[in-house]
């Protein structure tokens, strides 16, 4: 039976290299929603809670090719049919031209869409979050390591979880309110 | 220092692994509490003021100046006919170019997988955004109605006109635009888990709440982390050709016109290699009085020095190249012109100010070659200093000596910067320390969790 009023279970680790190791032996025990906060970006961590997601490349390119349509739309657009100059001789549609504010546009999106997009499928701005309300939580941006087996994880279970969280030898394993 | 920040079992001064980028004896919580109490607990020291209350003082005369400038129109400065692009674009070349070791720094070397940049590319990313600041005022401001600067940008009017987008200038508006917002990006995205350490270690409620506000709830998870890392890269990847574009197109400015000495297709690299130049040397200059200032030996070490030394040695025979091919080109290229202007900068009126350059820029970083020098913080600064004004002389050859003579003997004649011009300098000065002074003080200048990616213990687990 699931727990009323309990977000998840926390266990802190000294070391980053107990979290990896924890964090493998949780997937190995089955646990699937489960989440590890860390003070920097550990690649062997990805590695063990298996987490495989294209979809910000992805948003970056699209992001791309559209500034790039767009700037080289605005080029087009302005200098052959809503504004035709002739200067110096040189065609309305000067494609060489053209291809140095389309560049600067097809950058210039693609980096919102990479700021943007990592902000929004990280779910950020985010004022609140149940993980805050662990106490010594605030270490999980100095020197701690924390790993978070949620309540909704189908296997979770508040003792025989807290027993298994305890069983990876952290230094405290915590309720984490939701 | 208090002693609690000292790392266990060295001097904080040792200088035994002379190669190494971070010095030994760090841990997760050293590294975080040392860069971290600089913005919020520990004392401010004197020279912080001293510095700050300069920069606020020559913002103050930079406001002054353009005050009197917007009253009077650009018939204040020196500029005149021929000389029609005086310390106005000069400066904006000058502080463009400045604000490329910042990119230079966060991006390529990221690629490149250079460990060294963890502990300078926050302060060199600052000091790129607020030089960029300073350039962007100087085409703003000698447009002549700056209040109609906004014309510059393509947007739907009531005139029914559009910018012409076959001209180097307008392309220069979307160079500079998309370089100063795309790294005003990277600053801030590359903050994010910092500004959650600064959160998380804040006493007070102010603090809190502006450090927890600008975090936007940064909790280091993993799958965060994750996308994080490669918004990093991808963004790196995306900086990468764009800073090398940004200068490019500033070259178009003048390559793309006919004035003798412009017209040069060898201005894009030679630009580029230029700004990489001046922005290390900025970088320098700022990187010796702040690890001094506050007690940075162990992050920003000789190490770091000794690459930057490199870099600017490398950039500068680049540059160095480049001003050899300029003069054989004018030569074997047969145009009188060509020849003219070449030989105007070397003897003609403004001869000092060419051999000026070639010593500061080409004849002194030589010394680099030794290992001595690079490693002696004292010829660094001075060396850096020295390349600053290199620089600053290297345009000033650019724009004024090739305008003041051009085909027609009739039409030449001599510029002179008026004390508007040099007080509108100074101003921008002014306004880089000021912004430099603020964000060292209230941000943290060293990036903490790439600090902590370095750390013996981070290597370990991840195997290596």
């Amino acid at each position: 039976m699931k727990p009323v009023g309990l977000y998840g279970l926390m266990a802190e680790f000294e070391n980053p290299g107990d979290l990896v190791a924890a964090a493998r032996g949780a997937r190995g025990a089955g646990y699937v929603k489960l989440d590890a906060y860390t003070p920097y970006p550990i690649e062997a961590l990805t590695e063990a809670l298996d987490i495989h997601d294209r979809k910000l490349p992805a948003l970056v390119l699209g992001g791309g090719i559209l500034g790039g349509l767009l700037g080289y739309a605005l080029c087009y657009w302005t200098s052959v049919i809503s504004y035709p100059l002739s200067i110096g001789g040189k065609p309305f549609h000067s494609a060489p031209a053209f291809i140095v504010p389309t560049f600067e546009t097809t950058i210039l999106v693609a980096a919102f869409a990479a700021v943007l997009g990592m902000l929004g499928l990280n779910g950020l701005p985010m004022p609140y979050h149940p993980v805050f309300n662990t106490p010594r939580f605030a270490l999980a941006s100095r020197d701690r390591f924390f790993l978070c087996i949620e309540a909704r994880d189908p296997k979770f279970d508040r003792e025989k979880t807290r027993a298994f969280l305890e069983g990876l030898r952290p230094s405290i394993v915590m309720d984490v309110e939701p | 220092m208090s002693d609690a920040l000292r790392p266990t079992g060295s001097s904080p001064t040792s200088e035994t692994s002379s190669r190494a980028i971070l010095a030994p004896g760090y841990s997760f919580t050293s590294v975080t509490d040392k860069i971290a109490s600089i913005a919020l607990s520990r004392r401010t020291p004197w020279q912080w003021f001293l510095g700050a209350l300069t920069g606020f003082a020559l913002t103050m005369v930079l406001l002054a100046s353009l005050s009197y400038l917007f009253v009077k129109g650009v018939g204040i400065w020196g500029v005149n006919q021929p000389v029609g692009w005086g310390f106005a674009i000069l400066n904006f070349v000058w502080w463009i170019g400045i604000g490329h070791a910042g990119t230079l720094i966060s991006a390529i070397l990221l690629l490149l997988r250079q460990p060294w940049r963890n502990s300078i590319n926050r302060f060199a990313e600052a000091m790129t955004i607020f030089a960029v600041a300073c350039a962007g005022i100087y085409p703003l401001i000698h447009v002549g109605r700056p209040w109609l600067a906004y014309w510059l940008i393509p947007y739907p009017n009531s005139m029914s006109v559009w910018p012409n987008f076959r001209s180097p200038l307008i392309w220069d508006v979307f160079a500079v635009s998309t370089y100063a917002t795309v790294s005003l990006l990277f600053w801030y995205v590359g903050m994010i888990p910092d500004l959650a350490t600064l959160r998380d270690r804040a006493k007070k409620l102010w603090a809190k709440m502006l450090y927890g506000m600008l975090a936007m709830g940064w909790r280091g998870s993993a799958r965060h982390w994750a996308r994080y890392e490669q918004a990093s890269l991808l963004l790196a990847g995306l900086a990468t050709p764009l800073v090398v574009s940004v200068h490019t197109v500033v070259s178009f400015d003048f390559a793309a016109g006919i004035v003798p000495g412009w017209h040069a297709t060898i201005f894009p690299p030679y630009f580029v290699a230029g700004a990489i130049y001046a922005g290390f040397a900025m970088v320098l200059t700022l990187a010796i009085p702040l690890r001094k200032l506050y007690g940075l030996e162990d992050f920003i070490t000789v190490r770091h020095l000794e690459n930057m030394a490199k870099i600017l040695l490398a950039t500068g025979l680049i540059v160095g190249y480049g001003y050899l091919m300029e003069a054989f080109m004018a030569f074997y290229s047969g145009n009188v012109y060509e020849r003219y202007a070449i030989a105007n900068r070397m003897v003609g009126p403004y001869r000092t100010i060419y051999w000026s350059l070639i010593f500061c820029n080409i004849i002194s970083p030589q010394i680099l070659w030794f290992r001595k020098a690079r490693r002696s913080v004292p010829i660094l600064f001075v060396m850096a200093m020295i390349v600053n004004v290199g620089m600053w002389l290297e345009r000033f050859v650019i724009v004024v000596v090739s305008l003041h003579r051009d085909f027609l003997p009739s039409s030449w004649g001599m510029y002179r910067p008026t004390a508007w011009d040099w007080s509108t300098f100074a101003g921008t000065i002014g306004l880089f320390l000021a912004l430099m002074f603020l964000f060292i003080r209230l941000l943290p200048m060293i990036s903490i969790f790439e600090m902590r990616q370095i750390l013996p213990a981070a290597k370990a687990a991840e195997g290596e």
